[in-house]
């Protein structure tokens, strides 16, 4: 049968030098987990450190935070700052709130009825989403200003439409599709119509689905730049990121990075707890837009 | 299902999409034509109602002016040295959260945050940390004896496109990582105890079974990525302002239209930015379905 | 050398105990099958032998050296899969031969080799074709096809068959009996179905949550089962059983059952709580002139015997094998059972068998 060549044997040595080199490979691993963990916390821990320094001690680098607030309290006592908080707070709700909407409608047409153009829509949804937000400069300008909302937060709900809605079309699209069938075959047995099936069967399902895409609408209008930037003109309708953006000193020698840094903590931290707290749900939005795109 | 049940069902279908095309329209197709057709004019943007036609000369403006391919040099290079290193650093982080080693489950949280992070208050805190005489960074280096003086990190022309590098490769990793590692889990168990028991050392059980069965995923997660960093103008901008060290094809449009005030020109050069970043979507686009047809 | 042995292995998977206190020892060229229920743990038992899961407990040991620590790599077994595991990204031929890359060897001399076996599997037809364009068949042989080309000392099976279907399993199941034949090689085989064990191995493993019932031949497991387990699990139909204790009626001491049962007690041993009896073990007779009555509810007929259930008592029913059909007369009424008294088999509460003198109790070897 298999007269030819025996097989040398792979080199066996004993069980005990084996299982070193499994350890010792775990705490390389181990290791280089630590490394990437520094890596991606430590600039906001060190943030965090630096708007508790007060004065000189900003310019020494101990690593441990002073706890000395007064940056924080500044900033609550800046009203551009908080202006920014609100006018931000409400841009990402409200555009949030559209855009769920918007999206739920489209994707229960593209994730659950079967229609010829169906992926031609799909097609045009995902090239909108990749369009460069420079593009659409020129024409919303008009766009604004025809409607009378320059240099208003809600020019920002309008406009942030064009990048929330693909997105949470797309995503929810992609949700929706996991349910069987057989959700609505005893609906549609019964005579209901489209929207009592959307309604009744299959939104009551959706609540994790439309809190993750929600969340990611939101952190992505919450952290826009350009439409804000291009859209507010004075400091009492501008958002977070811009304020934060603008904040600059009298001069180029006198960055006043303490009160920056604890601006940005602030910001961030509600920020980074609701992702810590629906990481899954958030990796599970993700993920599904584009594994399964 | 019979064709007019199939027909109520299409009308229904159209309904629902009524929303979603109606905003669409406003917000992204009325926009986008009308800054095409500002292209061709040489309106100004205190009195846009007051124009003339005037053919193709604000996109040879644009063509030629040195800046503006300066931009693109920038946007490309950024694009494409972002890319691979976040493509590279994504895949090595992913394997590592993939093995089940203790804290992975702590990595994988902490590997948000700074997705999380606007870009705004990213790019203030690492311009914080690499200041160049408080900032930690230039501490740290100090202390270790490589340089002797704090180094001008965002000062210095050379070092600037660096640290945008550096700064956005922080920042979006962690997305490469989390669309990587969804394709890790994806693959099925027992084919990699298969490839270990018939004693395929580790880095060739890598290159010839996960490698190619995470093409599709990192083919999609690389077109996404490079599309964004294409259009990538907020690091940039708020690291430099107008720096043209740094420029992307992004700022020199809204540059022109904004603090040049011209209309014309500007929505030129946008135009320009839509090609750049079409071309290059079709470019990827076409790559994938090749790769695709060709591997499966 | 291929010998195989497992001493005190056990398994938690937190503080689910999967495998507990397992002790084997297997001898070079033979074939042994695990066997047992659902989750009791045979295919992690398998895969703690190839290396893929590393025990929490004990010593492996493969040719004497203890390889508890080894890499499923150099571990020098083959393993083939329920589910197949080909890589779906290549082709056939470089799914057999993939393993050989790694040995050294020329392109030209895998190519021979991957040729041969592919021939003797019966898919060299298939050699440029991807696994997907494949059915569930020719996958396997792959998979065997993958495992052979490397000459292992020890070949593992994960359930092979179990995703067949009937006809092919039976084909395949020849197919791997003749390659034990030819090649002599260590084969351990995991299956739940006890037909494919009885007909394939040397010697039977019999798992149950995780502990090892009993080891032997398939004769041994059949005619003397240690415990009512390994009794009710080998054989098929499945052996009868009927609760019983010790006890006296006008008949004198002895053991009772329902239906009247009543057998002689054996003195100095202890009360049996059960006793177990094979269908085809079982005789029909007119009521009262057995050893005990029930009610005769149905006949089943398969062309080349018949299943006779009887219900005993109002209880448990049993199962009888005959040849050729009881009276359609009967059917619905009483009859009786009869049976020799050495296939009777009886069990204690703890589920222990109980030899009785008359067992040729030499051949239990104590491979635990």
């Amino acid at each position: 049968m298999m007269a030819d060549l025996t097989l040398s044997r792979p080199l066996r040595r004993s069980s005990a030098h084996y299982r070193m080199r499994r350890r010792a490979f775990r705490a390389l691993q181990v290791c280089a987990l630590g490394l990437v963990l520094v890596y991606t916390l430590f600039p906001y821990y060190w943030a965090f450190v630096s708007s508790t320094k007060q004065g000189a001690a900003l310019y020494r680098s101990v690593l441990l935070p002073a706890l000395d607030f007064t940056y924080y309290r500044q900033l609550i006592d800046n009203p551009v700052f908080m202006g920014s908080l609100l006018n931000s707070a409400y841009v990402a709700v409200s555009t949030t709130c559209l855009s769920l909407i918007i999206g739920i409608s489209a994707a229960y047409a593209l994730g659950r009825i079967d229609f010829p153009q169906r992926r031609a829509v799909l097609m045009v949804i995902l090239m909108i989403s990749i369009f460069p937000q420079v593009v659409v400069l020129s024409g919303m300008f008009e766009l604004i200003n025809w409607l009378g909302l320059f240099n208003r937060p809600s020019a920002l709900v309008l406009t942030y439409l064009l990048s929330t809605v693909p997105f949470t079309t797309w995503i929810l699209t992609t949700f929706i599709r996991e349910f069987p069938r057989e959700l609505e075959e005893a609906a549609i047995v019964d005579g209901c119509s489209h929207l009592r099936i959307l309604m009744k069967i299959l939104l009551p399902l959706m609540g994790p689905s439309l809190a993750s895409t929600g969340i990611l609408a939101f952190i992505l209008a919450w952290n826009e730049f350009l439409f804000a930037l291009t859209f507010t003109l004075t400091d009492e309708n501008r958002t977070v990121p811009v304020a934060i953006g603008l904040i600059a000193g009298t001069n180029r020698y006198e960055y006043p990075f303490g009160q920056i840094m604890a601006a940005s903590v602030t910001v961030t931290l509600p920020l980074i707890a609701v992702v810590l707290i629906f990481q899954r749900r958030i990796v599970a939005g993700l993920t599904a837009g584009a594994v399964k795109g | 299902m019979s064709a007019r049940l199939a027909r109520r069902d299409h009308r229904a279908a159209w309904f629902f999409l009524l929303p979603v095309i109606a905003a669409m329209l406003v917000v992204a197709v009325w926009p986008l034509g009308r800054t095409f057709f500002f292209a061709f004019t040489d309106a100004y943007l205190d009195d846009p109602s007051v124009y003339t036609m005037v053919g193709l000369a604000n996109f040879l403006e644009v063509f030629n002016d040195p800046s503006w391919w300066l931009a693109v040099r920038n946007t490309l290079v950024f694009t494409v040295i972002s890319v691979s290193i976040e493509t590279v650093l994504g895949l090595a982080i992913a394997l590592l959260i993939n093995d089940a080693i203790p804290g992975r489950g702590l990595a994988r949280a902490a590997i948000l945050v700074p997705w999380a992070i606007p870009v705004v208050v990213a790019t203030k805190i690492w311009e914080w940390m690499l200041n160049d005489q408080f900032g930690v960074i230039n501490k740290v280096l100090i202390e270790l004896g490589l340089i002797d003086h704090g180094v001008a990190w965002t000062a210095s022309g050379s070092l600037i496109m660096g640290v945008v590098i550096f700064i956005d490769v922080w920042m979006t990793t962690p997305f490469m990582v989390l669309l990587i590692l969804a394709g890790l889990q994806m693959l099925s168990h027992e084919i990699f105890e298969a490839a270990a028991v018939d004693g395929i050392p580790a880095w060739k059980r890598f290159w010839s079974i996960t490698l190619p069965m995470l093409r599709p995923a990192i083919g999609v997660a690389v077109l996404f990525r490079s599309l964004d960093a294409l259009r990538m103008f907020d690091l940039s901008y708020v690291l430099a302002g107008s720096n043209e060290k740094v420029m992307t094809v992004s700022i020199y449009a809204r540059d022109r239209l904004i603090s040049f005030q011209e209309l014309g020109v500007g929505s030129a050069a946008s135009t320009w930015v839509f090609l750049l970043v079409a071309l290059v979507a079709i470019i990827l686009i076409g790559a994938l379905r090749l790769d695709k047809a060709a591997g499966h | 050398m291929a010998s195989v042995s497992m001493e005190s292995v056990s398994k938690n998977f937190g503080t689910h105990k999967v495998i507990q206190d397992v002790n084997l020892a297997i001898k070079d060229g033979e074939f042994v099958v695990f066997v047992g229920p659902s989750g009791c743990g045979k295919s992690t038992l398998l895969r703690i032998v190839a290396g893929l899961i590393s025990a929490s407990s004990g010593t492996v040991r493969i040719g004497g050296d203890d390889v508890t620590d080894v890499p499923a790599a150099k571990r020098g077994v083959a393993f083939v899969f329920q589910s197949y595991a080909l890589y779906p990204h290549m082709t056939v031929a470089r799914n057999i031969g993939f393993a050989l890359e790694t040995m050294g060897i020329k392109r030209d001399a895998i190519a021979r080799k991957v040729e041969t076996v592919a021939r003797m599997l019966k898919v060299d037809h298939l050699l440029q074709r991807r696994p997907r364009e494949l059915s569930g068949g020719q996958r396997q042989r792959v998979a065997i096809g993958r495992a052979l080309v490397r000459q292992p000392d020890i070949f593992l099976f994960d359930e092979p068959l179990s995703n067949l279907d009937a006809d092919l399993r039976m084909e395949m199941r020849m197919e791997i009996a003749r390659l034990h034949e030819d090649l002599r090689t260590t084969m351990i085989y995991v299956t739940h179905d006890q037909s494919e064990a009885m007909t394939l191995a040397d010697r039977i493993v019999v798992l149950n949550h995780g502990r090892v019932e009993q080891i032997g031949t398939p004769s041994e497991l059949y005619h003397r089962p240690d415990n009512r387990f390994v009794a009710g699990f080998i054989g098929s139909p499945r052996m009868n059983f009927l609760p019983v204790k010790a006890g006296a009626d006008d008949r004198g001491e002895g053991v009772l059952g329902p239906g009247g049962l009543w057998l002689p007690r054996v003195a100095n041993l202890a009360a049996p709580a059960e006793i177990g009896v094979r269908p085809e073990a079982l005789r029909i007779l007119p009521a009262g002139t057995g050893r005990f009555d029930c009610v005769l509810e149905r006949v089943e007929d398969l062309g080349h015997e018949h299943f006779a259930y009887c219900r005993i008592a109002g209880g448990p029913i049993w199962v009888i094998r005959l040849a050729a059909s009881p009276e359609q007369s009967l059917i619905g009424k009483a009859v009786a059972l009869s049976f020799e008294d050495h296939s009777i088999f009886f069990f204690a509460a703890d589920g222990e068998r109980i030899a009785v003198p008359s067992d040729k109790t030499d051949a239990r070897r104590a491979i635990r």
